[in-house]
């Protein structure tokens, strides 16, 4: 008998909803086996009834109920909530389902300085009171869904890999745990290293890596090893797939771009702190840690929430 | 008085819920759409380094990271006052194209498709992708791979395909080599077959059984947005700012110029704000007498481009134009203005391919941080989108301004949904067909909630007002 599976969003940008359509035909041969139930980005299921009639939220029982998106207002708290009484198994998809993502940047401050920014701080906006009527009421920052209820299954990355949700959903079917193994973005990093830097400053990447597309991948230097700062160290592995027809070797994406990691995958394992541990990365090559440009930001943007991001007391002035 | 909801509104990029208000005698009394989602990356891109923003702000939107990556990456090229090698500016606007052409499929066949395909009235538990994949299996495979082709071009051209790294300041951040353009060339083909075979099958299949619905749902009169050449011909990735109205006239400006052009009014009961045109005069979203109202995305383009730069588009453009006049009010018919573009992008691409500075070795110049301002803009699926920065000397942000696709039409959905709901319900009758044609006409913008509402995070959710004829409130409505 077919699975039901549930899949919400909320505090969302949709590109883990993208990444799901990204399994591409493998996914027309996994449908059989799967019974969509809700899902608001492709099907029609209404909270209240079809034609809007009954009272309260409901959201169809699952076998599986796939979430997106972190915590931000008491009504996603509410469908988080509502997720779990009628799952099953509860997987937390993307990372800003996993550790807040980017929007969690915004727990640097508060709804007060973000809203001041936006009403009353725009070049093109009338300036306005903060729009106060009937709104929903914001939580005081962003919350990982497993801060709000318990998460069973994590698939991290912004957006994460396809081949990760099949893996996932495949091992569901069978009735399989599904982890992710606890290894670095570096442990499958095809560049040479030499494990101390090339010297010099820590770089921004305002100029390009040094690089040879027409050699072999482990003939260019690693981009830390070169000065630009790169989180492989400190991100969980999976974002890359095997070149070509899945014969080469495995590439983490940003690298096959030619950019350094920015750790959209994630803490390598639960409780680790990135910030620190990659401190020590960059000073164990021989760079100084001190040069990191807006380390805070640059080191927590994918994991903001967690109270892993907070606002800063005002400096004195 | 009734009220009835639709909750979530759904096969749309966020979440959303309409409330009509009906009076006494069962007729709409009035409704009001109001999109209460508010995000933070204006406040929390500040004090970032420029050249970081391309990987930050792409988060605002997974289904149109690459336009927001571009117009960061055009901010930043403005703000280090450079100007990218013709290798690099062409590797950008091939991802641009490819990125246009798995959104304009996955908006026709995955989110406002199934109402075509199965028929606006079909049971909900079909009327979705799934619903056509098993009715029409040879469709379904067809149009889930076409989708898939984008994505797996952008992975090779760039290694991340959502969220992408590549565009730089300057610039690309690599080369394409030969052995990759030879990988893409028969992908871009085959979606150029599919682009050919989506428009045939819409012109064909589609868009005759629904003539009606189209003359009569969502229309209103607006005025239009969208980007052009010096000689009129559409374009997506560079050219200026045309703003048309309604009876065709227009003016051109730079896009570093659209402060002077368009404003946004707020609203107290919203989060979203509401551009107008500047120029002409007074926002108003009443139906018999709108004002300063514009519209942007793909049936804005089509309005205001005079022509279109590749042959088949420039083909079903003249068509278009010649059935549905110029400028095209009805909002159903952005779903065949988006064919018309995903036709253009497939050629586009294929042409671009073609072209040998594709592989180029120079696809980027190094930068030096100073304090500047930029203004970076491109045509995204869902309309002009502005990226505005400010730096210090140390090229570290301190100030940000955008305006989105979806943003632009924020009044015009208020009010084809309000029209929507007046035409179809009547002395209190409705069902579940009649809501989803509402739905059908917010559909028609593909707003993307998600995009239109990165100012503060929050729940994407939509209350509407009804008002006296004084414009007074008398009611509100809301999902919270």
């Amino acid at each position: 008998m077919a699975v039901k599976v549930a899949e919400e969003w909320l505090n969302i940008c949709g590109g883990c909803e993208v990444t799901i359509l990204d399994i591409g035909e493998p996914l027309l041969d996994l449908l059989p086996e799967l019974n969509f139930v809700h899902m608001p980005v492709l099907m029609d299921h209404k909270y209240n009834g079809q034609t809007g009639d009954k009272e309260g939220m409901e959201i169809p029982e699952a076998d599986v109920g796939i979430i997106s998106g972190g915590v931000r207002t008491e009504k996603e708290k509410k469908v988080a909530e509502e997720m779990r009484n009628k799952c099953k198994t509860l997987v937390a998809l993307g990372s800003c389902a996993c550790y807040g993502g980017i929007p969690a940047m915004a727990n640097m401050y508060t709804v007060e300085a973000l809203c001041d920014k936006v009403y009353r701080d725009s070049k093109t906006t009338e300036p306005a009171d903060t729009p106060s009527e009937n709104l929903p009421p914001l939580l005081d920052r962003v919350y990982a869904v497993d801060e709000i209820v318990k998460v069973d299954v994590y698939i991290p990355g912004c957006p994460t890999n396809p081949d990760l949700i099949v893996k996932a959903l495949t091992a569901l079917l069978e009735g399989k745990e599904f982890k992710l193994e606890e290894r670095s973005v570096c442990d499958e990093c095809p560049l040479k290293r030499e494990k101390k830097a090339a010297g010099g400053d820590i770089k921004r990447t305002l100029d390009s890596v040094d690089f040879d597309q027409s050699k072999p991948w482990d003939n260019t230097r690693c981009f830390m090893e070169q000065g630009y700062l790169c989180l492989g160290p400190v991100t969980l592995a999976g974002c890359g797939n095997k070149e070509g027809n899945g014969d080469g070797v495995t590439v983490p994406r940003c690298i096959k771009g030619m950019m350094p990691c920015r750790g959209c995958f994630g803490p390598i394992r639960k409780g680790a702190n990135p910030l620190v541990d990659m401190m020590t990365a960059i000073s164990s090559i021989g760079l100084d840690a001190k040069q990191v440009p807006d380390r805070r930001a640059l080191l927590n943007r994918y994991i903001g929430g967690q109270k892993r991001l907070r606002p800063l007391p005002a400096r004195p002035r | 008085m009734k009220t009835i909801t639709i909750y979530p509104v759904t096969r749309i990029e966020g979440h959303a819920k309409v409330t009509i208000n009906l009076d006494d005698d069962g007729n709409v009394a009035d409704t009001f759409v109001n999109v209460v989602e508010l995000r933070g990356f204006e406040k929390f891109c500040i004090g970032r380094p420029a050249e970081e923003l391309p990987r930050i702000v792409t988060s605002i939107c997974g289904v149109c990271p690459w336009h927001h990556h571009l117009a960061s990456a055009k901010a930043n090229d403005a703000i280090f006052g450079v100007t990218p090698p013709p290798t690099g500016i062409k590797l950008r606007d091939l991802c641009q194209s490819i990125a246009y052409c798995s959104d304009k499929i996955l908006h026709f066949f995955f989110l406002a498709g199934p109402d075509f395909v199965m028929g606006p009235d079909a049971d909900y538990s079909v009327r979705n992708v799934i619903g056509i994949a098993q009715s029409n299996p040879e469709i379904g495979r067809k149009v889930v791979r076409a989708r898939h082709l984008g994505t797996q071009m952008l992975g090779i051209t760039s290694g991340k395909a959502i969220h992408p790294v590549t565009a730089v300041p300057g610039g690309f951040s690599k080369p394409l080599t030969q052995a990759d353009r030879e990988k893409l060339l028969p992908l871009a083909e085959e979606v150029l077959e599919f682009a050919k075979f989506a428009m045939a099958f819409a012109k064909e299949s589609i868009f005759p059984k629904y003539l009606d619905l189209i003359k009569s749902i969502g229309i209103i009169e607006t005025g239009f947005l969208g980007t052009v050449t010096d000689d009129g011909t559409l374009e997506l990735y560079d050219g200026k700012a045309r703003l048309m109205k309604p009876d065709a006239s227009y003016e051109e400006f730079e896009y570093a110029d659209y402060a002077d052009h368009i404003g946004e009014h707020v609203e107290p009961w919203s989060y979203m704000k509401f551009p107008y045109a500047k120029d002409w005069g007074p926002i108003s979203m009443d139906l018999d007498n709108p004002s300063a109202i514009y519209r942007t995305n793909a049936l804005a383009r089509i309005n205001v481009c005079d022509k279109m730069a590749t042959p088949l588009a420039q083909a079903e453009l003249e068509e278009f134009r010649d059935t549905f006049g110029r400028p095209a009010q009805q909002t159903l018919l952005y779903n065949y203005a988006r064919l018309i573009e995903l036709l253009y992008n497939a050629e586009h691409v294929l042409e671009l391919l073609n072209d040998p500075e594709i592989t180029g070795q120079e696809t980027r110049v190094p930068v030096t941080p100073r304090a500047a301002r930029g203004v970076g803009c491109v045509e995204a699926p869902r309309g002009t989108l502005i990226h505005d920065y400010e730096t210090d000397e140390k090229g570290l942000i301190t100030n940000v301004n955008l305006i989105v696709g979806t943003t632009h039409n924020n009044a015009p959905i208020n009010m084809s949904v309000k029209q929507a709901a007046k035409t179809l319900i009547k002395d209190g009758n409705y069902d579940e067909a009649i809501l989803n044609k509402i739905e059908m006409a917010i559909r028609a913008y593909d707003p993307c909630l998600s995009c239109a509402t990165h100012k503060l995070d929050s729940s994407i959710a939509v209350k509407l007002e009804v008002r006296d004829s004084n414009g007074q409130v008398i009611d509100t409505i809301a999902n919270w």
